[in-house]
């Protein structure tokens, strides 16, 4: 790999009260990587994530998001990175032109630029028929290939996706991960979570959170070897705990 | 008798069809998944089932009974969990669940026996707001309300949606525990790889059925050989082969990518040899091309033809 790494993760840590939801992570993700962030429910990807997009303080531990220090750059790193989740991502009372409106405003784009894109994406994705209509008017599929476009609109050097292709039909989850690979061999760099195990085989390198820390980290064909299983499914299930066990930490 | 009957059942909202002529039945014990993405109409099919809504067309029998003219005789009989979480976030688990016994008349107490497979597991917790549950933990306090009326007939709408592989896993164990008490149980999910946890499936997208059998018969009726393509160059490799003429159908599955070819005369080792030939001609010398059983995935991606488009203005 060459140059610094995208990410660059050491020891971070997030406490609330007595309970540490993330305890001394460390990792990098390098620059053009689709790094696959999995862990079970309240296993703490999510305060991870928070941290890492500058929106959380960390209570300990470094973290370089872009070469921006997650403590005193936290404005730079909104800038550099795109954001993506399953639950809000596009306003559905808007049209689809409107919505790349807006986040091209957000992220101080000219009107220019706003157009230009607007027509590029619009033709990449085959939505230029559809540009006038409501967001909430058309398919969830399509919905999520464009949130994810959106979310590259101000061309920025990370992008996180959380859960992307939550309750897609096959194919288009299949559309969603060509979008994925297309976006890292231009250089961008990808952090992606998943409930599809199948899809953490799409990545370049996972990472698996058990109560709060890593407690694997490779390329899947790795991680198979050095669990001696057949499927990341079947190192997920060995690792994370029963539910009850994990409940009792919250 | 079947504990659920469907005749051409047919909904539209505005000038989106959510079933269309939908028609099937359901043994009593029996465990029938209905498997489809987020939109697919399952959601409508279930609220219409539970008699919470109207079809627009068609008519459907649930214990005997019409669910459209027979609703309150029905009602008590039913067990329904759906999609979105709806129990009450400010509520602790116990306050939850005894809440939803009191509106069927009954008490925790009086139910245990049912409930004791859930109940036992959510109990270190009885004292938590809803609300700080994790998302599997949810769920089942979902279902043991549910349950806690003792119905005939349960309706679970995409319970495992939004929850970890570990605690899927836990919830479709869970309700294997139900097998012995006779109840019927009609459960939907996007998730292609549950249909193996049910009796018989029907394949869901756009209103319509794509097919209904046994997981297995699903899997199986894929009309072609299948195979499973393992290169270093994944990505690439899928490129190429997607403009190869003898190209049926490539993309990934897993750690691989499924193969199938339009030529249906060739013997399967033919055709392995010759996909391997022509990978290899395009630089993927380390390619292996096996012979590999198709999924119920794979069946669904077969059938569903192109996924949702957007319709021109």
């Amino acid at each position: 790999m060459t140059g610094t790494p995208a990410i660059v993760v050491r020891d971070l840590t997030r406490k609330f009260g007595g309970f540490t939801a993330v305890d001394r992570i460390t990792f990098d993700v390098n620059t053009g990587e689709v790094f696959g962030f999995l862990g079970a429910n309240g296993a703490g990807k999510t305060t991870a994530i928070r941290m890492l997009t500058g929106l959380l303080a960390p209570t300990s531990g470094q973290a370089a998001i872009a070469g921006h220090d997650i403590y005193r750059e936290a404005e730079n790193i909104k800038r550099s990175i795109g954001y993506m989740s399953q639950r809000f991502s596009l306003y559905e009372d808007l049209t689809v032109r409107e919505n790349i409106r807006l986040y091209g405003g957000i992220y101080d784009l000219t009107d220019q630029q706003i157009r230009e894109r607007t027509s590029r994406m619009l033709a990449q994705l085959g939505l230029e028929h559809a540009a006038d209509h409501f967001v909430r008017d058309i398919p969830l599929g399509w919905r999520q290939k464009l949130a994810f476009s959106v979310a590259l609109l101000h061309e920025p050097k990370i992008v996180f996706l959380d859960e992307p292709t939550s309750g897609v039909d096959p194919i288009t989850r299949r559309q969603f991960w060509e979008l994925i690979y297309e976006a890292a061999g231009r250089g961008t760099t990808v952090l992606v979570t998943t409930h599809y195990l199948d899809e953490a085989e799409y990545c370049d390198r996972i990472s698996i959170m058990v109560a709060g820390r890593i407690a694997a980290i490779g390329t899947p064909g790795d991680l198979k070897k050095e669990f001696k299983a057949a499927s990341i499914d079947e190192i997920f299930v060995r690792l994370a705990r029963p539910t009850a066990e994990s409940e009792a930490r919250q | 008798m079947n504990a659920v009957v469907v005749d051409h059942l047919s909904k539209q909202f505005r000038s989106t069809v959510a079933l269309a002529d939908v028609s099937f039945s359901v043994e009593h014990a029996e465990r029938f998944g209905f498997i489809g993405p987020d939109g697919a109409g399952k959601t409508t099919l279930f609220r219409i089932l539970t008699t919470l809504m109207t079809p627009d067309q068609g008519r459907a029998r649930v214990l005997g009974r019409d669910v459209v003219s027979d609703l309150w005789a029905l009602r008590t009989r039913i067990g329904y969990m759906p999609g979105r979480f709806s129990l009450y976030p400010d509520l602790s688990v116990d306050e939850n669940l005894r809440f939803f016994a009191s509106v069927f008349g009954t008490t925790i107490e009086r139910e245990y026996r049912q409930i004791a497979p859930i109940y036992s597991q959510l109990e270190p917790f009885r004292d938590r707001r809803a609300a700080a549950l994790s998302g599997g933990m949810k769920q089942k306090l979902a279902l043991c309300c549910a349950l806690v009326h003792r119905p005939e007939i349960l309706f679970l709408d995409e319970p495992t949606t939004g929850v970890d592989a570990v605690s899927r896993r836990e919830f479709w164990d869970l309700l294997d525990t139900f097998k012995q008490s006779g109840m019927t149980i009609l459960v939907s999910t996007p998730y292609m790889d549950e249909a193996n946890r049910c009796d018989r499936v029907a394949l869901i997208q756009g209103g319509r059925l794509l097919a209904i059998d046994t997981p297995q018969a699903i899997a199986d009726s894929f009309d072609r050989p299948l195979f499973a393509i393992r290169a270093s160059h994944r990505y690439q490799a899928l490129k190429a082969l997607r403009d190869w003429a003898h190209t049926h159908s490539i993309y990934p599955f897993g750690e691989t990518l499924h193969y199938a070819d339009k030529r249906t005369d060739l013997p399967a080792d033919q055709i392995a040899a010759d996909v391997r030939a022509f990978l290899s001609s395009r630089g993927f010398a380390d390619a292996a091309v096996e012979p590999t059983r198709p999924t119920v995935e794979d069946t669904f991606m077969a059938r569903m033809g192109a996924p949702e488009s957007v319709r021109a203005a």
